[in-house]
């Protein structure tokens, strides 16, 4: 029997599905975010899970949820509220509802909230029917029933079928709003290929939450978005995350460097994605090692740096504090080598899951010495890729370590990203020594191994295997020049200088301003902060407001016209998921009264917030 | 076994001499270090390994002794402590082609360093560890180390120290090392066949020099060292030979069929055929051990000398080697195109 159903168009949808951290509500997630990307939507979205692998049942620091904006234009973030929440459980309804707007749709799992179910997360009397949930449109479904049945004929026992129930729940979303289905067919085929019965359970599961959509009459309404085909130019597009852009691009540069990449790394979230995904790609010539620690990973890859490789390291926050002393050691060896930190709430363990940008004054200073280095921030997780490519073309450039700071939020978020053609990627060449470089007094041709290039102050890159070059490098301070040991003081304080000089002079691109209206007041941002400033930009702007918008890719050294823009406006905000770190670097560099908005509650900004915050600066 | 991993390092066009090894800069460890006689001895076993000195590099950490790679005229890094064989693990598995050497000494290797180094044991690494132990904090001016032995009194210890100490062979064998040894700085060509012996090897070579600091932790080794004192003391061990030592060669080492453990004996016709016979290629580690625990630390007494153990175990480098080139007869010789564009796309028409 089907039902007639109404089609409402929608130019936008924000999904967050939400459940026990066992309920697969990241595979969900990943399954609609894929149907829609492949629909042409675009999409950003915003993973959410505790830390514990398997956090207490039913309880709310074990509610995993995964949360979904897609629209027929183009979209920066994973949107502040949810339109729809799918509560697999009490502890996903309380844990969710304070951000659900009144009027959104709820659609719970009714079978899961049984008394002692509410009890557990503090619900005396069943919000389905004490009129709490009287504001909003609630679609109350035996999901959990209707999965079991549904899987019968598959004489599975009863808690096997039960694992299906996110499968069903997706088959009605993707009934709700038009997803297309082939892909989220062949996956799990493909997933449980070695179980062909779990596969053939799975598909019935989400084809029964599909027929259950069509058929019911609760759901009277499904939802069209249209493609967002004018948000994008032309070209083939994927969806990607963060952690897989970062990836990629780390493949990218080694090959357009021609050198072997070399991955030394610890396991640490959020970062471990980018080893496991590295080790898949071996037939690239990329090594991976996983060390016994961070300091080894580090020095693994910095050893791998000395003999030629392009050399990574992968790590978060605390991994960084463990890795300082040879970060140290690189600056004064001068090899390139590609520190990537994935930032997380810290201090501490903090919060493992959860995003941050805490850690850009741990990678500016946090070091013994005079120890300056590149810093690089990517924006949104598809330019993850990008910013990989740009790290690595200074520390190749500039023979120098580079820091590559991305958080957990772009790391696990992701977007459709359009494929660049391999042949527009940056040529990033580099030449080893090949003979002595400098002329003695007497005649004599020696190779200087800390005889730098005049214009970059890069020192030669001389790797073993290349006869006539043997020289020793270390940590201790270096003569100018040769490179021997000297504690001579007017050369130490060379040298420090010298290498203060080489980070301030690296060529990076002018600061852009977007400032259609001549605004008085900056808002200037890094790092995964972009998509929700400038969504809180567009709102602050539809509403009358000037606004001038500026984000800084390069840390260190600040694009050499920073200073001329600061001073052009009367008023500089600086959101920040920190406590103001990049404001006190401004204000330390160029003397400018920047003001901090920040925020640290391991969620990026949401865009509504911010802009109050925009306007009342203007205001003021 | 295969061919020997040496021959993946490029060899030297012409005849090598100790000199070609000593690189221009001055050595400046204290006068009558022992430090002076290891150099020497691996610059004058250089030559003899006939390999390009290129390709050959010195990596170490903090340290008295990790100095070395400065006096050496191959390629080097003095890196920073403890972590040395975690940097030579990086350059060892990247490039196949070089020979690499890590000089650590007891506080670097086996103190601040003690993870780095039990784990490229356990992986057999293709590095040749030489640990110059001289039981003592040098460069920080006389603590003790983690070998130092319990009660020692040193500016750190005025009421003696308190922990008891590693025996670093112990401590290889523990950790899967393939090749464990150990020589004396003073005894030149025992120190140089056991280099030999370590070159050789493929994988992780870890040699123990005892190694005098005369100037805080003077005669550590004298009870090895002293000609009449050594012939009671030191035990050599040589692969293949009964374990007997002693000045009239009258002491052995048999095994007590009791505890099943090692013990010292004094030989006897009776006894004689009991002696052990020492083999160093044996898989099981049981026996290298049990050798290991022979000496007294205070003492020093039934110390022995030389190969503790050399046996054959996948090297890591080959793996990794491997598993490169069997992922490109898996999956082909990369295609970045194909890598980026993945399997789930969309386009969009201009």
């Amino acid at each position: 029997m089907s039902v007639d159903h109404e089609v409402r168009r929608l130019d936008r949808v924000i999904i967050r599905f939400a459940g026990d951290s066992g309920d697969g509500m990241q595979l969900t997630g990943d399954r609609f975010t894929s149907e829609t990307a492949s629909f042409g939507n675009d999409l950003s979205t915003l993973p959410n899970f505790p830390a514990e692998i398997r956090a207490p049942a039913g309880t709310l620091p074990g509610v995993s949820s995964f949360q979904l904006h897609f629209a027929d234009h183009d979209i920066l973030t994973p949107g502040d509220a949810p339109d729809v929440l799918v509560a697999m459980n009490p502890a996903a309804l309380k844990a969710n509802i304070a951000d659900v707007p009144r009027g959104g749709e709820i659609i719970v799992n009714t079978d899961e909230f049984a008394k002692r179910a509410m009890a557990k997360v503090g619900y005396a009397t069943s919000p389905l029917e004490d009129g709490s949930l009287d504001g909003y449109r609630v679609h109350p479904v035996p999901l959990t029933t209707l999965t079991i049945e549904a899987l019968k004929e598959f004489g599975l026992s009863r808690k096997e079928a039960e694992r299906s129930k996110n499968m069903f729940a997706l088959g009605l979303l993707s009934w709700m709003y038009h997803r297309p289905t082939e892909g989220t067919e062949a996956f799990l085929r493909s997933k449980f290929a070695k179980k062909p019965q779990i596969a053939e359970a799975n598909v019935a599961a989400f084809r029964a939450g599909w027929n259950f959509g069509e058929t019911t009459e609760d759901f009277a309404v499904s939802y069209e978005v249209a493609p967002a085909t004018r948000a994008f130019p032309a070209g083939t597009y994927r969806n990607i995350s963060g952690n897989l852009a970062l990836s990629y691009g780390l493949i990218a540069a080694a090959t357009q460097a021609g050198l072997p990449l070399y991955l030394g790394s610890y396991p640490i979230t959020p970062a471990s994605d980018i080893l496991h995904e590295l080790s898949r790609h071996k037939n690239f010539g990329v090594r991976t090692f996983q060390a016994e620690d961070e300091i080894a990973g580090i020095g693994a890859a910095l050893g791998a740096a000395f003999g030629g490789s392009l050399a990574v390291t992968t790590t978060s926050g605390p991994g960084v504090a463990l890795k300082s002393e040879t970060i140290g050691l690189a600056v004064s060896l001068e090899l390139p080598l590609l520190v990537v930190d994935i930032q997380r709430g810290g201090p501490s363990t903090g919060l493992p899951t959860k995003t941050e940008q805490a850690d850009l004054l741990q990678a500016m200073y946090g070091r013994n010495g005079e120890a300056p280095l590149p810093v690089v921030a990517p924006k949104t997780p598809a330019d993850c890729f990008d910013a990989a490519l740009e790290a690595a073309r200074i520390a190749l450039t500039y023979r120098t370590p580079v820091f590559l700071l991305s958080d957990g939020y772009l790391a696990n978020g992701s977007e459709p990203w359009r494929i660049p053609e391999t042949g527009s990627l940056p040529d990033l060449t580099t030449a080893f020594a090949t003979g002595p470089n400098h002329t003695l007094a007497d005649g004599t041709e020696v190779f200087w191994p800390y005889k730098r290039d005049p214009e970059t102050l890069a020192r030669p890159w001389a790797v073993p295997g290349t006869p006539g070059l043997e020289h020793r490098i270390g940590g201790i301070e270096k003569q100018d020049g040769t490179g021997n040991i000297s504690y001579d003081p007017a050369n130490h304080d060379l040298m420090v200088r010298t290498r203060q000089a080489k980070i301030d002079g690296i060529t990076v691109p002018d600061l852009e301003v977007d400032d259609p209206d001549g605004a008085d007041t900056l808002v200037l941002g890094w790092g995964s902060t972009y998509g929700p400033i400038t969504a809180a930009v567009r709102r602050v702007r539809r509403e009358g407001g000037h606004i001038a918008q500026a984000h800084l890719r390069h840390l260190n050294p600040f694009p050499k016209n920073l200073g001329e823009v600061l001073a052009r406006y009367g008023k500089v905000v600086v959101p920040e998921m920190n406590l103001g770190q990049l404001a006190t670097l401004v204000r330390a560099q160029y003397l400018v009264d920047a003001r901090s908005h920040t925020q640290v509650n391991g969620m990026p900004f949401k865009a509504e917030q911010l802009a109050a915050a925009l306007k009342e600066a203007i205001d003021e | 076994m295969s061919e020997s991993l040496l021959n993946l390092v490029p060899k030297a066009e012409a005849v090598q001499t100790m000199k070609d090894f000593k690189s221009d800069q001055e050595v400046r460890w204290c006068p009558g270090c022992g430090d002076y006689a290891v150099l020497a001895a691996v610059q004058g076993f250089m030559p003899e390994l006939g390999l390009a000195k290129e390709n050959i590099v010195f990596v170490s950490g903090i340290g008295c002794s990790s100095r070395f790679p400065y006096y050496m005229n191959t390629y080097g890094m003095h890196s920073i402590h403890g972590r040395a064989p975690a940097i030579a693990t990086g350059l060892a598995t990247s490039r196949r082609d070089l020979s690499v050497w890590v000089v650590t000494g007891d506080g670097d290797a086996l103190s601040i360093g003690g993870n780095h180094l039990i784990h490229a044991l356990r992986r057999n690494v293709n590095l040749k560890i030489l640990l110059f132990n001289n039981r003592i904090y040098g460069l920080t001016k006389g603590q003790y180390s983690p070998t130092s032995e319990v009660g020692k009194i040193t500016k750190s210890t005025p009421m003696g120290s308190l922990d008891a100490p590693f025996n670093p062979v112990s401590l290889a064998i523990g950790a899967e090392a393939t090749f464990v040894a150990r020589t004396v700085d003073s005894d030149r060509k025992h120190l140089t066949e056991v280099l030999r012996r370590a070159a050789e090897h493929d994988g992780t070579a870890l040699v123990e020099i005892y190694q005098n600091c005369n100037i805080f932790n003077d005669g550590a080794f004298e009870a090895l060292k002293d000609k009449d004192q050594a012939k009671e003391a030191v035990i050599r061990l040589e692969h293949g030979q009964p374990i007997r030592f002693g000045a009239k060669n009258d002491k052995g080492v048999v095994r007590d069929p009791a505890t099943g453990d090692l013990q010292v004996v004094t030989v006897t016709p009776d006894n004689e055929d009991r002696i052990l016979v020492h083999d160093a290629h044996t898989p099981s580690p049981t026996t290298a051990f049990a050798l290991s625990r022979l000496a007294d630390p205070d003492t020093l007494h039934h110390t022995p000398i030389g190969v503790f153990r050399s046996v054959e175990r996948p090297v890591y480098d080959t793996l990794m080697a491997d598993q490169l080139d069997h992922a490109v007869e898996q999956h082909g010789k990369s295609d970045l195109t194909a890598l980026l564009t993945g399997n789930d796309t969309w386009s969009v028409a201009g």
